[in-house]
């Protein structure tokens, strides 16, 4: 059984790190993502965050964070942060780090190969199929494979806006390169919209057609062989002003499960991943966009009988898991918000130590 | 006129579709139709089991479970 096999592999503690322990009401999926993997009881762990900001929420949840170092932003480049991994990997002997935030991905998987060496083990999409679900390629990703995905534009200059009424109606989605998207409905919105993210996100910025229906996500996991560890869809039932699932309920619907599938199947993607999918109102599931990693609501999927982030564990570690076969539909999440107390004494340490 | 399987009936009136996630609540004749529905009687057998129970109009019920029927359909609760 995997259960004895891990256990007597290892004899101690897990020691995992976890990054995106941004809680907050855009939040990061690593405090889900911790929370299933406790859950698991095949194993031990000693969960290290791994955090950019000092007043992430995860960081000073100590029953989830063990102990948390700062990590230089992506932009800092894979040098200055394999120098820091070195250094945390030497306090600590981590046995597997989860990256969960899109812009650092490309950093962890370059590192990938350096940090088996040093014995820390990473299940990471591969930097081929971590292109092809890019925004800026999903189009040709779904031409490629006959999968239903809105037509775009990536643009990089703000008079292309104008070229696009001719292919684009109005209401359109303007979007960021990693994040953000507005529903633009006329020529000025679209404008506004266009200053607002070139201000956050920078260049280039997508243009996308707007597509009607109920917004469903889906969380995947693959082998890395085109095989299906697991899917679980998810229907918002509430959704904050950004967009984002405040509360959702497990569905069972064998089309949106073939759709993840499909996806697993033709890219052997390797991880866990997000579609986020419009259904429209005559069943027609568009893909609206891939991430290439845990969603924050993926403790559902712990609760709903399938734990993908422990699942996840195993798989770096190297153990064979067998695919899920079922899971309680109709089970629902409801984020909450909670105001956590801690002391100037733990900002300090975090904020001027990089420890805490 | 018969309920999709795979929706989920409660005796209280609480039905939930689990391919939509959309949930709905109806009141006790709503619930009391809906049961009878899912024994796959037909709507002669709803509003002969309904007008023998209680005092209502037989042409005015079958109107009403016309339209009941109808925002079944709508909400994609019938096969």
């Amino acid at each position: 059984m995997q259960t004895s096999t891990l256990r007597e592999k290892f004899n101690r503690p897990l020691v995992i790190a976890v990054t995106g322990l941004n809680a907050i009401d855009s939040p990061g999926p690593g405090v889900a993502v911790i929370r299933a993997i406790r859950e698991c009881k095949d194993f031990d762990v000693r969960i290290i965050g791994l955090s950019y900001e000092s007043l992430e929420p995860g960081l000073y949840m100590h029953d989830i964070v063990d102990k948390t170092y700062q990590i230089p932003y992506p932009s800092g480049g894979t040098d200055s942060l394999f120098s820091r991994l070195k250094y945390i990997h030497e306090e600590e002997q981590l046995d597997v780090i989860i990256p969960n935030f899109d812009a650092e991905l490309y950093n962890f998987m370059k590192l990938s190969s350096k940090l088996k060496e040093m014995g820390i083990n990473t299940f990471l999409p591969e930097i081929e199929q971590f292109n092809a679900r890019d925004k800026m390629r999903l189009s040709e990703f779904g031409k490629k494979y006959g999968m239903f995905v809105p037509k775009d534009k990536i643009i990089h200059e703000k008079r292309e806006l104008q070229k696009l009424e001719d292919d684009f109606d109005y209401p359109m989605v303007v979007k960021g390169k990693f994040y953000d998207a507005v529903i633009a409905r006329s020529k000025d919105q679209a404008e506004k919209a266009y200053e607002k993210i070139l201000a956050k996100w920078g260049l280039p910025i997508i243009v996308q057609e707007f597509i009607k229906g109920t917004e469903i996500n889906i969380a995947a996991l693959g082998d890395g062989t085109g095989n299906v560890i697991s899917i679980i869809p998810m229907r918002k039932l509430y959704i904050t002003d950004k967009g984002k699932a405040w509360a959702g309920v497990t569905l069972d619907d064998d089309n949106l499960i073939e759709l993840a599938r499909k996806f697993i199947e033709v890219t052997k993607w390797r991880g866990g991943c997000e579609l986020e999918v419009m259904l429209t109102s005559d069943g027609k599931p568009y893909i609206m966009e891939v991430n290439p990693r845990f969603p924050a609501w993926i403790y559902l999927t712990a609760a709903a009988g399938q734990n993908q982030p422990a699942s996840l564990v195993k798989m770096a570690l190297g153990e064979k898991v067998e695919p899920f076969t079922k899971y309680e539909v109709g089970k629902i999440f409801i984020r909450y918000a909670w105001d956590l107390i801690t002391n100037i004494r733990e900002f300090q340490m975090i904020s001027a130590n990089g420890e805490l | 006129m018969r309920v999709r399987k795979n929706i989920a009936t409660s005796d209280e009136g609480f039905l939930f579709n689990p391919t939509t996630g959309d949930s709905f609540s109806t009141n006790p004749i709503g619930t009391e139709i809906i049961l009878l529905m899912k024994k796959d009687r037909t709507s002669k057998d709803i509003v002969d089991a309904i007008c023998e129970k209680y005092d209502v109009d037989r042409a005015l019920f079958e109107r009403d479970l016309d339209d009941f029927t109808l925002q079944l359909k709508e909400f994609s609760l019938l096969e």
